[in-house]
């Protein structure tokens, strides 16, 4: 923790699971940076790790799951080293939020809208009675709610999904957090909310002077949204960077994978680019690099020694062979340039 | 709110008014032996007077108006052949308060342990080897699996000969009223248990809960303020019925601890075929049922908000 702008810092994260007596690794050695401040997208496909890394930060991995090794630092303290449920309330909602994917099950049914808000302020703002109560209201207000005295006594099952999805937000905000860490947050949501909801985060980042982390697998979120990207593959990071850096100029194999599948860069007529195979299993061992098995131009060094990362800029590094010196010249495939070309990605 | 209970309580006495037809309709085609103590030693002349001056030879429509005109005043009708000549709302206001005084005290002992049982045993799933919900299952599975009348043949054997308890009830020894309760309880301790953790463990592993640990909630918060609560619902159902039903006492542990409740009346009513006594208790156990839903489906539109009027939506 030397470094001042740095808002979570990310120390060759190990976490593992237990399942059925046999261990699952399912983050492998993970370091990343989080700056204050800035707004930063993890992308990767499901079960690449992405929620199980971000939920290390707030103490909610489950039962089975353990850190088995590295650091996480905040504020000079490690959240890896953590035991106890005191120590993590210390962090939870007052430091790091959450918004979760689906606002149709993550609020609670049975309690108004307002009395989940006001739980919040009175954890966090150390408000009571009716100040607390009119800081909730205001939290409502914030998240763009219409008639926020009415609806605070209303119920989750009075409002819609995007609607639900705001007094997420608000709950989250409310908590006057430092991080915010956002799970796929319009993954359950239409199309026309999604962009509402996005502006939405963006606008209280500003406000608020937050640092947010976006977990999607959505690229088309990332562009909207992220200064930063961090791609995840099989529970690392392979390739992080600028937005345009890793968008424009992918050093990854499975960078240019991923931004190949993209519908957007399809040729009417042909089939949509998609990668071949199947992620590795994370209960053995991953030899190399784990994304060489499905990769056709891998080389041999792939499949057995993982690759240290190499600096592409300051800001911008990747984990393959082909950043090598000594490595062969890979041209990235026909989509990459494409994508350079049209200008990126537009939202929807 | 008020419209709902409105319409639930209409259709109960709308409910309620078919079974009375029915029933009486029904035990009108019952022999007429139920009505005489000793219909073998009388003439056809004596039986027929008999059944005149009971109104059982009116058309059914007319004796049916005089049903209802009883029943609105409260009164059961007469026993002809269990206790000649007594009226049924005596008979039962002796052998009531017995069962009622075990049923409740039984009913809030089951509450209190039940839910205290599931709650440990829903805490415990979480823990390494989950002890607590091993031993509860246990303890579940041993009562829903082996016949009742096993497990109170046992409770009132250990009890008596181990515990020195008096093996039958008497009503003016209070100590005499533990091993009645503790079988009248037993039963539905597992029962609350069962359903009580199976609840919490479902709520526990929503995402609003995770949401609430996401916010900083401390655990014990969450499972009062937002897992027990929420996990109640279901069961907050079933409450009022399981009160009312001790109304009707136990027929089993009654007779094993001789008890003079209201357990094994309908039974005997029905062996001497005194017809208007089993009118009478069939119409108080339908009653007892009709306001035990009715009931249990005010306390849920009160409890949960999402059942409001006539909208339907997602069910449970």
């Amino acid at each position: 923790m030397t470094n001042e702008n740095v808002a979570l810092s990310f120390e060759d994260l190990h976490i593992q699971f237990t399942l059925r007596g046999q261990v699952l690794k399912a983050i492998r050695g993970i370091s990343l940076d989080v700056y204050k401040g800035e707004s930063l997208a993890i992308v990767g496909e499901s079960g690449s790790g992405k929620s199980v890394f971000t939920k290390s930060a707030m103490g909610l991995l489950d039962a089975n799951g353990t850190i088995a090794g590295g650091h996480i630092w905040y504020d000079g303290r490690d959240l890896a080293q953590f035991k106890t449920e005191k120590e993590w309330l210390s962090v939870r909602g007052k430091e790091i939020a959450m918004v979760m994917q689906d606002p149709m099950t993550s609020l609670n049914p049975l309690k108004s809208v307002g009395d989940q808000i006001l739980e919040a302020v009175v954890l966090h703002q150390g408000l009571k009675g009716a100040a607390a109560k009119a800081a909730a209201v205001d939290a409502l207000r914030a998240v763009g709610i219409d008639q926020p005295e009415r609806r605070y006594k209303q119920y989750p099952h009075e409002f819609s999904g995007g609607m639900r999805q705001r007094v997420v937000i608000a709950i989250a905000v409310a908590c006057r957090p430092k991080i915010l860490i956002c799970d796929e947050p319009t993954t359950a949501l239409d199309v026309t909310i999604q962009a509402q909801i996005l502006d939405l985060i963006k606008n209280l980042q500003k406000q608020l002077d937050l640092t947010t982390i976006y977990i999607t697998h959505d690229l088309g979120v990332v562009a909207n949204v992220a200064d930063r990207i961090a791609v995840m593959y099989a529970g690392d990071i392979v390739e992080v960077g600028r937005c345009d850096e890793v968008f424009y100029d992918p050093k990854h194999p499975y960078t240019w994978a991923l931004l190949s599948s993209l519908p957007q860069l399809g040729v009417k007529g042909q089939a949509l680019y998609s990668i071949q195979g199947t992620p590795p299993n994370l209960f053995q061992e991953v030899q190399g690099d784990a994304f060489a098995p499905r990769n056709p131009q891998a080389l041999n060094i792939d499949f057995v020694e993982r690759p240290p990362y190499f600096e592409v800029s300051p800001t911008h590094k990747a984990r393959t062979w082909l950043l090598d010196p000594r490595a062969p010249k890979v041209e990235p495939p026909e989509h990459i340039r494409l994508l350079k070309e049209r200008g990126g990605l537009s939202r929807g | 709110m008020g419209k709902y209970i409105c319409k639930r309580v209409l259709r109960a006495f709308f409910t309620l008014f078919i079974i009375i037809t029915i029933l009486f309709s029904l035990l009108r085609f019952m022999p007429e032996e139920g009505y005489f103590e000793n219909y073998d030693k009388l003439s056809d002349i004596e039986i027929q007077v008999k059944l005149n001056s009971l109104g059982l030879n009116d058309p059914l429509p007319k004796q049916l108006t005089r049903f209802y005109g009883q029943l609105a005043r409260g009164d059961l009708g007469t026993s002809n052949v269990y206790r000649r000549g007594v009226s049924i709302n005596e008979i039962i206001a002796e052998k009531i308060p017995i069962s009622i005084r075990l049923g409740l005290v039984s009913f809030v002992l089951s509450l209190v342990m039940g839910l205290s049982l599931g709650i440990w045993m829903a805490r415990s799933t979480r823990s390494v080897w989950k002890i607590g919900d091993k031993l509860g299952t246990v303890f579940i599975v041993i009562i829903q699996a082996v016949p009742s009348a096993v497990y109170h043949i046992v409770i009132q054997f250990v009890g008596s000969q181990y515990g020195t308890l008096p093996m039958l009830f008497d009503a003016a020894k209070p100590v005499s009223y533990i091993l009645p309760i503790l079988s009248l309880s037993i039963g539905s301790t597992a029962y609350y248990a069962m359903w009580l953790r199976r609840y919490m463990v479902d709520e526990s592993n929503k995402d609003y809960v995770q949401l609430a640990r996401a916010k900083g909630v401390p655990g014990g918060d969450i499972s009062r303020r937002h897992i027990f609560r929420n996990a109640m619902i279901p069961l907050v159902q079933y409450i009022p019925g399981s009160i009312l039903s001790t109304l009707m006492g136990s027929l089993y542990v009654e007779s094993l601890y001789s008890i003079p409740g209201m357990g094994g009346l309908l039974i005997t009513a029905i062996k001497r075929q005194d017809n208007t006594l089993v009118q009478a208790l069939v119409l108080i156990y339908a009653v007892i049922s009709i306001l035990g839903l009715l009931f249990g489906d005010i306390l849920m539109a009160i409890v949960d908000p999402r059942i409001s009027l006539n909208r339907k939506e997602g069910a449970r």
